[in-house]
């Protein structure tokens, strides 16, 4: 993995801070060519890694990529999934059931339909397999070296206790993608046990790993005992503390501890995404 | 460990087992729903007890706590059930159907000496209780006007219709979103006694209601706006926000930040003359187990704190202020024209 990863958050109307930001984000990112530019700039920065959920709108992003294979020659994606507004929208308005009518692939009353035979035999894991396939699609031709589940599934299924789901997602996109897969949590120690139980080895996990404390369940002392101690490839996201860091003191507290791998962050501007940069830059040294 | 189980694995509820599950107080041992295909998977990969009946959940699994996560229609008769057991009852929001039927829940959870909670998650987050200390304290002198908002993208287009666009079944704008909205009010400000000039607005709905609009007049005589629409695309997600003004100056939160602007510095506060700004960042106490918004892990947790405080912690949204919030539903589905 790429020592710095380039978020969407400022992309898509996500601030955790303010609902007023994020708007005024919206506006500016109404347009595909809006992302391209910034997308661009980053890549001209050397950062060529960029990390998004699979949002709709990724897949115009996606075909401008394919169409310009020159430029975007070295560039990866790691998919973050679901987009779970997407989901949540349609659970509140249809049910789960309905949801899953919805979202899977063929016509699960069907049952000559690949996703009307799983749903039929109540093959939880083969519907899981359906619904990636179709969150991946938008990618097909594009290099998405790790693949990541959002930390609302991640956390969902890990409170739930239902482990065996993440072993058989970590089988899946390891065969069918040849990838490395990877979880967002916010409850990083928890998972970690839990992924070591169904014989998970050295996963990458990204998590919030901030200064304050912010996002990160059970508190940041358990956090750097955690990222010193234990075998497992940290990502580090939520660096800032949505805004409430400085970028110098935020990103030399995540740089000071050397295990962390790679650092997400979105900017919008040339001259934030430099000045992050060469930030990190220096305190790697 | 408290011995829970839940009824309703619909979003709420699977986001509720979830949180109850990795809860270090709480053991969830069962659950209850009518679809086969969300037991199956509950049973499959997780290690509950499942059930499509809850009496016989009740009575089979020995439970001390029950969430009831399934829509309002049906909460009357579980919630009363499990009461008459003698079982502690968290249940989702909006309340009851009918005020008859929010009476019973309250009186025998009264009677029983039974914990009781009721889903409205804003009474848990940071920002909105500063601003109630903010009111408390008098940071911004005579408070004369509110406005209570909240706006999302819940119904943006005409379609087949779900138990939400049933009135009869608590659906609808007035009771999914804006009562979140009139709770938040009676916590932050105070008891709303009278309504008027109501306006409910269909928009793309035909069955109920997908803007709700009001004067809203307060027991302790201040008077204020609500204005709530859930066919808002311009939203990502629901976004609530509540505006104080007052004779010394402006507060304006949401779940994110609170704008406050004073007249005069008041030290006491640590508040600047001007523009001050505070963030969740801030006020917002870390939980053990996050899934989706510190507020819902806290609620959970509050819930199974004052279970095993044996009745020394007082019920935060207890049945009888979340009823409060039904009469005022009632109130304002009968004004309107």
């Amino acid at each position: 993995m790429d020592r710095i990863l380039f978020g969407d958050n400022q992309f898509f109307a996500v601030n955790h801070l303010s609902d007023e930001k994020a708007r005024a984000q919206s506006v500016r990112f109404a347009k595909n060519e809006a992302i391209i530019k910034v997308l661009d700039t980053a890549l001209d920065l050397g950062i060529k890694t960029f990390m998004c959920t699979t949002h709709d709108r990724i897949s115009g992003i996606c075909d401008h990529i394919r169409k310009n294979p020159q430029r975007y020659n070295d560039f990866k994606i790691f998919p973050c999934m679901p987009y779970a507004h997407k989901y949540a929208n349609a659970v509140t308005e249809l049910g789960i059931v309905g949801a899953l009518k919805e979202y899977l692939p063929g016509n699960i009353f069907s049952t000559i339909a690949k996703g009307g035979i799983a749903y039929a035999k109540k093959d939880f894991i083969a519907m899981m397999e359906l619904l990636i396939d179709a969150e991946m699609k938008m990618f097909k031709g594009i290099d998405t070296p790790v693949i990541f589940i959002q930390n609302v599934l991640t956390d969902l299924i890990l409170g739930l206790g239902m482990k065996d789901i993440f072993r058989a997602y970590h089988t899946y996109i390891i065969k069918k993608y040849n990838a490395e897969p990877g979880y967002i949590t916010m409850n990083l120690a928890y998972l970690l046990d839990v992924l070591e139980e169904v014989g998970i080895k050295n996963p990458i996990v990204c998590s919030s790993i901030n200064k304050i404390g912010f996002r990160m369940s059970g508190g940041k002392d358990l956090y750097e005992k955690t990222i010193a101690e234990r075998e497992f490839r940290p990502v580090a996201m939520q660096v800032l503390a949505a805004g409430a860091l400085r970028p110098a003191e935020a990103f030399e507290y995540v740089c000071k501890q050397k295990k962390i791998e790679s650092i997400l962050f979105g900017a919008s501007s040339h001259d934030h995404i430099k000045e992050s940069r060469d930030m990190i830059n220096r305190f790697n040294n | 460990m408290i011995k829970t189980g839940i009824i309703g694995l619909g979003k709420m509820g699977l986001s509720h087992a979830s949180i109850i599950n990795a809860h270090r107080d709480l053991d969830l041992v069962s659950v209850c729903d009518t679809s086969n295909l969300i037991l199956e998977a509950m049973k499959k990969y997780g290690s509950y007890e499942v059930y499509t009946d809850y009496e016989k959940m009740i009575n089979g699994s020995d439970l001390q706590a029950l969430f009831v996560a399934t829509p309002t229609k049906y909460h009357a008769d579980m919630v009363i059930y499990a009461l008459g057991k003698g079982i502690h009852v968290f249940c989702e929001k909006p309340f009851a159907l009918t005020i008859a039927q929010g009476e019973n829940m309250v009186e025998l959870a009264k009677k029983n000496k039974l914990v009781n909670q009721v889903g409205y998650h804003n009474r848990f987050i940071g920002t909105f209780n500063y601003l109630r200390k903010l009111i408390e304290n008098k940071a911004i002198g005579e408070v004369y006007h509110f406005i209570g908002e909240a706006y999302g993208p819940v119904v943006v287009k005409r379609k087949e219709s779900t138990w939400r666009s049933d009135s009869s079944e608590g659906g609808g704008c007035l009771f999914d979103y804006a009562s979140h909205v009139i709770n938040l009010i009676e916590y932050v400000l105070d008891d709303i006694k009278e309504v008027d000039g109501v306006i409910l607005k269909k928009i793309y709905s035909s069955g109920v209601e997908d803007a709700v609009y009001s004067g809203l007049y307060l027991a302790n005589g201040l008077s204020g706006q609500l204005s709530v629409n859930w066919s808002d695309e311009t939203y990502r997600k629901m976004s609530t926000q509540i505006t104080v003004l007052g004779t010394e100056g402006k507060i304006i939160t949401d779940a994110q930040e609170l704008k406050i602007y004073l007249k005069k510095e008041n030290k006491k506060l640590g508040l600047e003359k001007g523009w001050n700004m505070r963030y969740i960042t801030d006020l917002t106490d870390p939980v053990d187990f996050y899934l989706r918004g510190e507020e819902y892990s806290a609620q959970v947790d509050y819930f199974a704190k004052c279970i095993a405080s044996s009745g020394t912690l007082e019920n935060v949204n207890s049945f009888e202020s979340a009823l409060h919030t039904d009469v005022i539903i009632e109130l304002l589905k009968n004004k309107s024209r």
